[in-house]
């Protein structure tokens, strides 16, 4: 079946559209090795991510197993997670 | 598998053949430019440095157009001066002669102005071509590449897809005797802790950390997220969301081989196999770092399109999406989308991709060279202009 998104590894909480996804659409995710329907809740952009389960707010987004960053209000699953809802803990020099 | 290239007096092996104009300041640029234009096979050398700046970016502005004389895709060398900038022109003639090539030298105060130094300068080049003209590409090593790693106007497909496609092609290199170089410090920011697993020995990886740290420190001094510059906007608009993100997809690029050395901007290794050097992201800096140290190919994985190739050193171009291998043909040498769309294997795409640049290393003109895009350049300096 073809992809309609990717995701790199199990303990990965978003995934990357393959392809330009609509609100109600049932999105064909790779998790590694396996595939698990998500049902989109927002438009969301060939190449953008968004939440395969719920992220509470404050959890690390985790990408190739990796922390690319914190969410900065809870992210619902099939949800669009971007710089709206996610901020990088690095380079931060507005936290010194 | 070999190719065929320019073997130079140092031992180095040329992709291309070119005489070099180099401008030695940002005063004399026009002057190079004219010169290269009129004469066929001659390729000139500009940038923004070279005078009113600190002690310490002058020596690095010297370093550098040593590095970029002695790359072995020049054949001979013509500095191009004003006569009265910072830049150490003799020890720079010296620097570049050390590499067993002819160098000559012409300044616009001592020739008597711009239209006379045009003048003569076309009849130095054009004497350079004809003896350049008269080598042959000889049977090559895939040891003798220098491989620059690069990525840019990066979208969230490229980690998935074309930097790890060039991580097999460096792994490749490197296994088969060659030279690998990573830099693009900026985009070990958020990934550092992975890249240290690679580290040859301690040491490296903590020469590692300190040029991230370093790297970090600078873009936290100004007071901001850097968000906006890192990831840039038109990241930002790929969906890629942060720095880390952009990171993890960056250092695929530099493969599973060991690290084995870490050097300062522009510097030539010493020792073969992957290497990190450190630059900026920027395009006209890091390409010219990456020639600095003596690349003889460049190898640039693009999501979004990036067009900029460089003067005398073939870049390739890879993209992993498909809408921008359509749209920016004119610009893209291979595509490996097919990684992300399953209908094509990691390995595979990787050998395709090493045959393109065996290939182009041989003398196949990259789409950029075509295009004629190739003046993507600058000498990246950390200091003020004064």
């Amino acid at each position: 079946m073809k992809r309609d998104a990717i995701a790199i590894k199990e303990e990965d909480n978003v995934a990357t559209a393959l392809r330009a996804l609509s609100p109600n659409d049932t999105a064909s995710v790779g998790v590694g090795a396996r595939s698990i329907n998500v049902t989109v809740v927002e438009e969301i952009e060939f190449g953008h991510k968004f939440a395969i389960r719920e992220v509470a707010a404050g959890d690390d987004i985790l990408k190739y197993g990796e922390v690319i960053g914190r969410a900065t209000v809870r992210i619902p699953a099939g949800a669009h997670a971007h710089v709206h809802n996610v901020e990088s803990l690095r380079g931060r020099g507005d936290l010194a | 598998m070999g190719f065929q290239g320019y073997r130079r007096a140092d031992g180095s092996v040329g992709t291309r053949n070119y005489v070099g104009v180099l401008s030695t300041v940002v005063c004399a640029n026009e002057v190079a430019e004219d010169i290269a234009r009129e004469v066929d096979e001659a390729v000139s050398f500009t940038h923004h440095q070279g005078c009113c700046q600190t002690p310490l970016d002058v020596q690095r502005v010297n370093e550098a157009l040593i590095g970029l004389g002695r790359n072995p895709n020049l054949a001979a060398v013509l500095l191009v001066s004003l006569g009265c900038e910072s830049t150490a022109i003799q020890d720079v003639a010296e620097g570049i002669r050390a590499g067993g090539k002819r160098v000559e030298v012409i300044g616009l105060q001592e020739t008597g102005g711009v239209v006379r130094t045009r003048e003569q300068g076309m009849e130095i080049a054009r004497r350079m071509v004809a003896e350049a003209s008269t080598l042959k590409r000889e049977t090559c090593d895939l040891s003798d590449i220098v491989l620059g790693l690069k990525c840019g106007s990066s979208d969230t497909t490229q980690g998935l897809s074309a930097t790890p496609a060039i991580g097999v092609v460096s792994d490749r290199i490197v296994e088969a005797g060659g030279t690998s170089i990573l830099g693009e410090v900026t985009e070990f920011i958020g990934a550092e802790h992975i890249l240290v697993k690679h580290a040859a020995n301690d040491a490296i990886a903590d020469q590692i950390l300190a040029l991230v740290e370093r790297m970090e420190s600078r873009a936290k001094a100004v007071g901001c997220d850097m968000r906006g510059g890192q990831p840039t906007g038109g990241n930002i608009k790929g969906g890629l969301t942060t720095i880390e993100e952009k990171s993890l997809g960056a250092i695929a690029k530099g493969g599973v081989a060991p690290v084995q050395a870490v050097y300062e901007y522009g510097e030539r290794p010493t020792v073969k196999g992957l290497v990190v050097m450190d630059s900026p992201g920027r395009e006209p800096e890091i390409l010219t770092g990456l020639a600095a140290a003596g690349c003889n190919m460049i190898v640039f994985a693009t999501g979004r399109g990036a067009p900029q190739g460089f003067p005398f050193v073939p870049v390739v171009k890879l993209t992993g999406n498909d809408l921008t291998w359509e749209r920016m043909r004119d610009h893209m040498d291979l595509s490996v989308a097919g990684v992300i769309e399953g209908t094509e294997s990691l390995p595979e795409a990787g050998e395709r991709l090493l045959t393109k640049i065996v290939n182009v290393a041989s003398g196949e003109p990259t789409r950029a060279e075509i295009t004629g895009y190739t003046r993507a350049m600058d000498i990246y300096v950390t200091g003020p202009v004064i």
